[in-house]
């Protein structure tokens, strides 16, 4: 960490989710209380104990040729479709780069602001990678040899492919990277890129998240953790964080991305200004590969560290986009862990949320898709309830929003992400509004 | 398959480039340099090699790959290999 205290600023964003192909439409879906779960149309579906997931609303093949998608993973494509929205948003330039693509006119905004590729970074996670690509490859390799196998595997497996796409796609030069912590990726990565910015290693990260791995392989190997919900007669209703009846997660696919930017440069070119992310708290459970510390001491610590490395006081928070998947342990959990973080009096004040609810479990995607509404939460002063919420579990004791959209105070405010991974990895993002 | 004529495999070629890379087949001329011109990756030349073995039913080796550089040095090989 560096102990400069540069301030960082958010000045754009995009995303392709479940509940729609750009951020605006996914936000007021969000608000809308809608389901992006649905059935899985396959053949084989009924030999699996999950048949359902939150997939995408739009599929990349209705926004991207099909000789870039061949060239792309699934986690790859989507990843480039939310940074083509953010750079635009954040109203950059079209960029000129050594390999600008031939298959299509890039990203970008007619007269915007040129930026710097020197001073311009990349940080793009995803917990898996290529899962699809890995997968099909080996189908085609047993079916026609090797020397069928595209050459386009290795760049389309390996988790840092959309990171490095990304980079190539805007001209990206002081750094591209890729943080792999599984369900806290791309928390970390907002972090990380904070990290980039006040060590003055770049002035603007384009900093996201990606996955896309909803494969027979994946369904089943989660559900024989059994850590999935089984609710295969009602999918739209089987996300239901601090739900008594909640059995387990749903597992989404999609890509956020966010434009990060010093203050100093925002302001400099006259940059709307989202947000700010204030600081990053990290810590290890040392507890199980799985399983969180059920004493919450881990999570606790990330939320303090987040607190202290951005100079709130517990509080300045008055929101929380909590990690809440859904399953019966993590989600009472965490409430616990909140209490430990910031004392019993300050998170009695916050009110909580769990969007996974609707967008379903987006792993590496998770913290930076969560990271998107926090900020957004902050900025319009409201906060998506929690779906789903019919029977509060008897175990929460905080304020959960439920029901309609909660309305947030004027004025100065603070709120918390928290994305934990498997290996016991915990990060938690610390956003201040901007006034 | 029968002999193909120079128009033919040049019509193929534009093909199997339109399909893999996108570019437009009326830039796919014979003075054309894959990378240079077309803006062609190193790994998408080898999907069209291969492609453009099964066309043309023709092998071509990983060491004579390197040396077809331009749209007529495929031509040249496919006529070479089909005669």
């Amino acid at each position: 960490m560096s102990t400069s205290k540069t301030t960082v600023v958010v000045t754009g964003f995009g995303a392709t989710t479940p509940l729609g192909g750009d951020l605006p439409s996914t936000w007021s879906a969000l608000l809308a209380g809608k389901s992006g779960i649905r059935p899985l149309p396959w053949d084989d579906v009924e030999n699996l104990p999950v048949r359902f997931a939150a997939t995408l609303a739009v599929d990349p093949s209705e926004v991207m040729p099909k000789q870039l998608l061949r060239k792309l993973d699934r986690n790859q494509s989507i990843a480039l479709i939310a940074a083509r929205e953010a750079w635009t948003s954040a109203g950059f330039a079209k960029p000129v780069t050594r390999r600008s693509r031939k298959e299509e006119s890039p990203a970008g905004v007619d007269g915007g602001f040129v930026v710097d590729g020197e001073r311009l970074g990349v940080v793009v996670s995803s917990g898996i990678g290529g899962l699809h690509t890995a997968l099909d490859s080996y189908d085609v390799y047993k079916e026609k040899g090797w020397s069928r196998v595209s050459p386009f595997t290795v760049p389309m497996l390996m988790p840092n492919g959309a990171s490095g796409h990304v980079g190539i796609e805007f001209g990206a030069m002081a750094g591209s990277h890729a943080l792999v912590s599984a369900c806290a990726s791309s928390g970390e990565a907002v972090g990380y890129a904070v990290d980039m910015i006040r060590a003055g290693r770049a002035d603007v990260i384009i900093c996201g998240g990606t996955e896309s791995c909803i494969h027979p392989l994946q369904m089943a190997s989660f559900g024989s953790m059994r850590a999935m919900s089984t609710r295969n007669d009602e999918p739209e209703r089987a996300s239901r964080p601090y739900d008594k009846n909640r059995d387990g997660f749903v597992l989404g696919e999609g890509a956020a991305v966010m434009i990060l930017e010093s203050e100093e440069h925002a302001r400099a070119r006259g940059a709307q200004v989202h947000g700010i992310v204030a600081g990053c708290g990290y810590s290890g459970d040392a507890y199980d590969i799985v399983l969180p510390d059920p004493t919450g001491a881990g999570q606790a610590k990330a939320m303090r560290r987040a607190l202290a490395d951005a100079d709130l006081a517990p509080e300045e928070i008055v929101h929380i986009n909590a990690h809440a998947t859904s399953t019966p342990a993590g989600d009472v959990a965490e409430l616990a862990s909140i209490k430990a973080g910031l004392g019993e009096e300050a998170a009695r004040k916050v009110i909580i949320t769990a969007t996974k609810s609707m967008t379903g479990h987006l792993l590496g995607g998770a913290g930076a898709l969560e990271s998107i509404f926090t900020i957004l939460a902050l900025r319009d002063g409201i906060v998506p309830p929690v779906a789903n919420l019919d029977d509060i579990d008897d175990e929460v004791d905080l304020d959960i929003a439920r029901g309609e959209p909660r309305k947030l105070p004027d004025g100065p405010a603070a709120a918390l992400n928290n994305s934990f991974g498997f290996g016991g990895h915990n990060v938690s993002v610390a956003f201040r509004r901007a006034l | 398959m029968a002999v193909a004529t120079e128009e033919q495999i040049l019509a193929g070629i534009a093909e199997i480039i339109d399909e893999i890379v996108g570019v437009d087949k009326a830039e796919v001329t014979p003075d054309k340099n894959f990378i240079d011109d077309l803006d062609i990756d190193s790994l998408s030349m080898v999907e069209i090699a291969v492609s453009a073995q099964d066309q043309f039913g023709v092998e071509i080796p990983d060491d004579e790959l390197r040396n077809l550089k331009t749209v007529q040095d495929v031509i040249n090989f496919v006529q070479k290999l089909q005669s």
